[in-house]
Order: C-alpha cells, then sequence, then structure tokens
C-alpha cells in the first residue's frame, strides 16, 4: 500500500512552505553568526597583530619579552615587559594554588556526597558569586584581604601579589567548581555501582574510579580557571600595588599584564611606541588565553566522545 | 501452539537437568556447606511511597544456580540489589523483613555493607568496565582487599579471567584498556572482576540480555562451572536459559501496575518447569503473556 506512494509526499512530513522558509532562515542565520564568531576573532588577532608591527620593529620581540625594565614614560622609553608576564604569572600561581585543591574539593563534595538540597543551594551561591563584577571582588579585597595580609606578614603595605591572588583564586572559584562537579557528573554511575559492589566505600569509589574518570575534565576546569585568573584586571589592579619591577617574592608588590594595558593605555599617544608596546603586551594575553581554551575545549571534547554523551 | 512451546521447553530443561544433577553431587563432595545461603523472609521493597515487591520469602541454596525470572518491571534487580544491599546506594529505598547470609541477618545495624560485598558479588546488566587497562579491572577488588604482590595479583587476574571464560582472548594483551574489547568480551570481563575478590555469592543481572549466542553461550558454561564453588542467583527473561543453566527457578510477577509484585512460585527448576503449582507461572513460562 505504502511503497505505492511518490517520494516527496514522505519526505515533506506535512510541512508547509512557509515553514520550510522559516527553517531555511533560521539555518542560515545560525550559520551566518557562527561564522561571524569567527571572523571577528581574527579580526581581533589581526588588529592586534597589526597594532604591535611597529614595537616589533624598533624595540624588538627579545628584548620586550625578556627585558626587565619597564619605564615606558622615560627618555627613550625602556620596554622590558618581563616584569608584568612574571608578575600575571605569579598573581595567577598563587590563586591555582589556593582555587584548585578548594575548588576540587568542593566539586566532589557537591558531586558525590551532597544531598539534592545541598546541591541546588551551592549552584546558585556558585552561579551569583560569577555573577558578581570584578571591582567588587576589589573593593573587598581592599578591604579586608589587604590590611590582612599586612597584619599577618608584618608588611609596610599590603597591596602584593599575594593579596591579588588570593582574590583572583576566590574569582576563580565558579570555573573550577562548576566545570570539574560537570566532570564528575558526566562519569556514568554504572561506574560508582561496579565500584561499590567490589566492596568499596564511597570515599574509595570516588578517588579511585570517579575521579581518574573525570580527570580530562577536571584538567579542564583548572585550565579555565587559569584563563579566568590571567585575563582578570580590574580587582588585580586595586589589589596589587602595581609596581612594574621584577618580583622576588609574593610579598613584593607587582604588576600584571592587564593591569599595565588598563593603566596606561589613556595617557598614551595614539600609535606611538609604547601605545604599540601595549599591544604588543595584548598580543601575549590573547595568545595565552587562546591557548588555554583551546587546550581545555579539547580535553573536554575528549571527554564528552568517551562517555557518549 | 501452546503446548508446542511448553514442551519444548521442557526437554530443554530435561536435557539440562541431567548433568545439573551431577554438578551438584561434586559440590557435595568438594565445598564446604552451607556457606553462601541465603534465607529471605517476608521481604518487601518500596522506593519513596511505592512498595514493589511484597512479602518475598525463600531460600537461596549454596553452591547451586538460582534463576528469578518474571516479566520486566516485576522487581527482580531490586530484589537482587536487596542481597548485597546496593539499594542502600540508591536513595529512597527501604527494605523490610529479614535477609539472613549464612545465619547472620545483613540489614542488622552491625553490619557494614562494604563486607557484606566483598561476600556477594554483582554482575550487571550492562557490561560497566572501569576505563583502566584489562589487568587493572580485574585488580581493582583485590587491591582493595590490601593484595599488593605483583605475583599474587597475576596469579589472581589469570584465574579470574581463566574462570571467566576469557584468558585465552586477552592473555597477550592484559594492558590494553578495557573499552577496546567487545560488549560480550567486556561481559566477561566484568565477571572475572567480580570473581577476583572470590565472593560466596555471585549476583547476575541479565548479564547476556547484551550479547551474542556465543557469548551467551561463554558466559552460560562459566555459569556450570562456578556453581561448583559460588552461589549464584541470575535474573534472566530468556525462559530456556534458565531451565539450562539453574537448578532453582523463582517466578515474580506484579499482577496490576498499582499492586507490588510478589513472590507467584519458588522450586527446583525442573518442577517449574514441567509442572508449575500456579497456573500463572505457567502462562508466563510458555510464553502466553509478559
Ligand atoms: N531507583 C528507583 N527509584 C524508583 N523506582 C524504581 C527504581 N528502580 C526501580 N524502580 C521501580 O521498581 C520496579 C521494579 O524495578 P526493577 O528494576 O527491579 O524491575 P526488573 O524486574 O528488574 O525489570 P527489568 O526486567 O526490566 O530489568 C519498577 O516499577 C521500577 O519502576
Ligand atoms: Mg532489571
Amino acid at each position: 500500500m505504502t511503497h505505492g506512494r511518490p517520494l516527496t509526499v514522505a519526505r515533506s512530513n506535512g510541512r508547509t512552505a512557509i515553514r520550510r522558509a522559516a527553517e531555511a532562515v533560521a539555518t542560515g542565520f545560525i550559520r551566518v553568526s557562527g561564522w561571524t564568531a569567527i571572523v571577528v576573532l581574527a579580526a581581533i588577532a589581526v588588529f592586534l597583530a597589526w597594532n604591535s608591527v611597529r614595537a616589533l620593529r624598533e624595540v624588538g620581540v627579545g628584548p620586550i619579552m625578556v627585558g626587565t625594565e619597564w619605564y615606558p614614560t622615560s627618555h627613550p622609553g625602556k620596554f622590558g615587559a618581563a616584569p608584568l608576564i612574571v608578575g600575571s604569572l605569579l598573581v595567577t600561581s598563587i590563586a591555582l594554588v589556593l582555587c584548585v585543591p578548594v575548588g576540587l574539593a568542593a566539586a566532589v563534595f557537591l558531586s558525590e556526597f551532597a544531598t539534592r538540597r545541598i546541591k541546588e543551594a551551592a549552584k546558585a551561591v556558585i552561579e551569583f558569586m560569577a555573577a558578581i563584577p570584578s571591582v567588587v571582588y576589589g573593593l573587598v579585597g581592599v578591604a579586608l584581604v589587604v590590611p590582612a595580609v599586612k597584619s599577618v606578614f608584618g608588611l609596610d603595605s599590603g597591596l602584593t601579589a599575594l593579596s591579588g591572588g588570593i582574590v583572583l583564586g576566590i574569582m576563580a572559584l565558579p570555573t573550577v567548581v562548576s566545570i570539574s562537579e560537570d566532570a564528575l557528573h558526566a562519569v556514568p554511575s554504572s561506574l560508582r555501582h561496579a565500584s561499590l559492589a567490589l566492596g568499596n566505600t564511597r570515599w574509595q569509589t570516588t578517588y579511585k574510579v570517579t575521579i581518574p574518570a573525570a580527570s580530562s575534565g577536571i584538567f579542564a576546569a583548572v585550565m579555565l580557571g587559569v584563563g579566568r585568573a590571567i585575563g582578570e584586571t580590574m580587582a588585580v589592579l586595586m589589589l596589587t600595588g602595581n609596581a612594574a619591577v621584577m618580583p622576588r617574592t609574593v610579598l613584593e608588590s607587582v604588576r600584571t599584564m592587564t593591569g599595565t594595558i588598563a593603566a596606561e593605555m589613556g595617557e598614551v599617544v595614539q600609535g606611538g611606541l609604547h601605545y604599540s608596546v601595549l599591544f604588543v603586551v595584548g598580543l601575549v594575553l590573547f595568545a595565552v588565553t587562546f591557548a588555554i581554551n583551546l587546550a581545555a575545549d579539547v580535553v573536554l571534547e575528549k571527554q564528552r566522545k568517551r562517555w557518549g554523551a | 501452539m501452546v503446548t508446542g512451546l511448553r514442551s519444548a521447553v521442557m526437554a530443554v530443561s530435561a536435557a539440562a537437568w541431567s548433568s545439573a544433577e551431577e554438578g551438584a553431587r561434586v559440590v557435595e563432595e568438594t565445598s564446604p556447606q552451607g556457606s553462601g545461603r541465603f534465607e529471605l523472609r517476608s521481604v518487601s521493597v518500596a522506593y519513596g511511597p511505592e512498595t514493589v515487591i511484597e512479602d518475598v520469602t525463600m531460600n537461596i541454596p549454596p553452591q547451586a544456580v538460582t534463576a528469578l525470572i518474571g516479566p520486566s518491571g516485576c522487581g527482580k534487580s531490586t530484589l537482587l540489589r536487596c542481597l548485597n544491599r546496593m539499594n542502600d546506594e540508591l536513595g529512597n529505598v527501604r527494605v523490610s523483613g529479614t535477609i539472613a547470609l549464612d545465619g547472620q541477618d545483613i540489614m542488622a545495624r552491625g553490619v557494614d555493607p562494604v563486607d557484606l560485598r566483598m561476600r556477594v558479588g554483582q554482575v550487571f546488566q550492562r557490561p560497566n568496565p572501569f576505563p583502566m587497562s584489562i589487568y587493572d579491572n580485574v585488580a581493582y577488588g583485590p587491591r582493595t582487599q590490601g593484595i599488593r604482590r605483583r605475583d599474587e595479583l597475576d596469579a589472581i587476574v589469570e584465574d579470574s579471567l581463566r574462570r571467566a571464560a576469557l584468558w585465552d582472548e586477552v592473555k597477550g594483551s592484559l594492558k590494553k584498556h578495557a573499552f577496546d574489547l567487545s560488549g560480550g568480551q567486556q561481559q566477561r570481563l566484568c565477571i572475572a572482576r567480580a570473581l577476583a575478590t572470590h565472593p560466596e555469592v555471585l549476583l547476575m543481572d541479565e548479564p547476556a540480555s547484551a550479547l551474542d549466542p556465543i557469548s551467551t553461550q561463554q558466559i552460560e558454561d562459566t555459569v556450570a562451572e562456578l556453581k561448583r564453588s559460588v552461589t549464584i542467583v541470575i535474573v534472566t527473561h530468556n525462559m530456556q536459559q534458565a531451565a539450562r543453566i539453574s537448578d532453582q527457578t523463582a517466578f515474580m510477577l506484579r499482577e496490576r501496575l498499582d499492586m507490588p509484585a510478589r513472590l507467584i512460585e519458588v522450586g527446583e527448576t525442573r518442577k517449574v518447569f514441567t509442572n508449575p503449582d500456579d497456573p500463572r507461572t505457567e502462562a508466563y513460562i510458555t510464553g502466553r503473556f509478559g
């Protein structure tokens, strides 16, 4: 009976011409949006590179990347950005050291041990934490963390890499917690059951099976936390004291790449050498965050494939 | 039609029976008596407000195969999970009645489910190997028990894989990732993993439901071999399989959706398949409903 019907009728499955047109428009819109994102990304990279050309030609990659003296307004200006790069790395490392253990512990607790009610409450709190503007974190840091660091270590000023790192660690927590929680959650419960049925406790099951199975997602969470920390500007500007010198300990003032760009961009001559050097710093930030996000994406994709989700 | 089916099933079970009896005699000579015997008295299970199993009373004899049969959703898996207290892990589950293993109440306060699960292993419906090598999968349980010596682990891994009829296929590639095995091989790996802790009882929840006939045959052979030393409770939807491999059969049924399931009949497999007491058992076995 049915095989007598012409194919076209079966294929249209009752959609009207308007419906089909609407679908075509929607598909087209999505495709264009996707391409726009890629084009914008490429345009930013090209723009950064274009504006960096002068600095790269007149100062050179080497002197900018490894030079330790940053006196951009002296004559002639000195554009050694190493203290800024080290400043960013130092503050980010402190943030990571603090936020990865805490964030992982929180994620494991929420995913493996918490009741549903606690979990929902915690999720709401975490989302809220992520939504607080960074200047507010900066304010709280100035009011609480800076004096605390000052008095605990007996310093003249609490505006240090440590203060910035502590607040940055707190700011990166939502990223680390929520993405590693997702990763743990994605581990099929059949694996947990297998482990429990072999006479393991919940805790043994968690560290022997669940965490290793989620390790790639946890790695991605840490990477995205790094990306969050390294790109943060306002809070570090308020908390680290912004001395552009090579730090020797975490209790000294540092200046980050982001802080430098934000603080100096307003005062430079458009198209000048200083202006161009700041674009080089921006290009470095762009490259680092791009690489970090790419790595995280690749790893997350791998995990997704593995569990077929 | 119905009588044809029925006589076919009977023929299969009768054939299976003679060899099962021989096996049982061997067991009596070689195994310690009474190890791995379950006694269930008025066991009921509720998920939240909904009671899904009511008043199940039965014995599970040691070193024999007990088959649990019944339509989908009648609580076979749920009952199985009572025996190693895996229901504890699901949250809102309430089990009442008493369940004793070798005379000891396993639901008593002092009993740690973790210790119980060392004695009562489980193989799940879907193969669920850990994302590790074949070797590490099998060695997982023994390592939990504190066995660290390499030669000791090697011996356990080989022995377990042999008992699960997988050794010959994987002996050259123990370092291979478990996910690279076929579905049937993965399921036998899961059996090996469960055997590696030397449980007294092995619970198998439709272990062959996702497998081809050859893998199924291998698992049935494994079961026949295992029951010399292990008490086996197996859930299956395959009547011929139940008839072939089990010594005792329990039939559960949920007569109406709003009513909990009950144990309709339990007895020697030969009797249940050839001359059941209850007409509902006969109807189910011969495929007249469900
Ligand atoms: N975790 C759970 N929470 C709530 N209800 C459940 C849960 N697990 C099972 N049930 C319910 O308990 C009843 C018995 O389920 P169970 O899985 O034990 O059946 P089964 O006999 O194993 O079925 P199948 O043959 O399809 O595997 C079903 O009605 C099911 O909906
Ligand atoms: Mg089931």
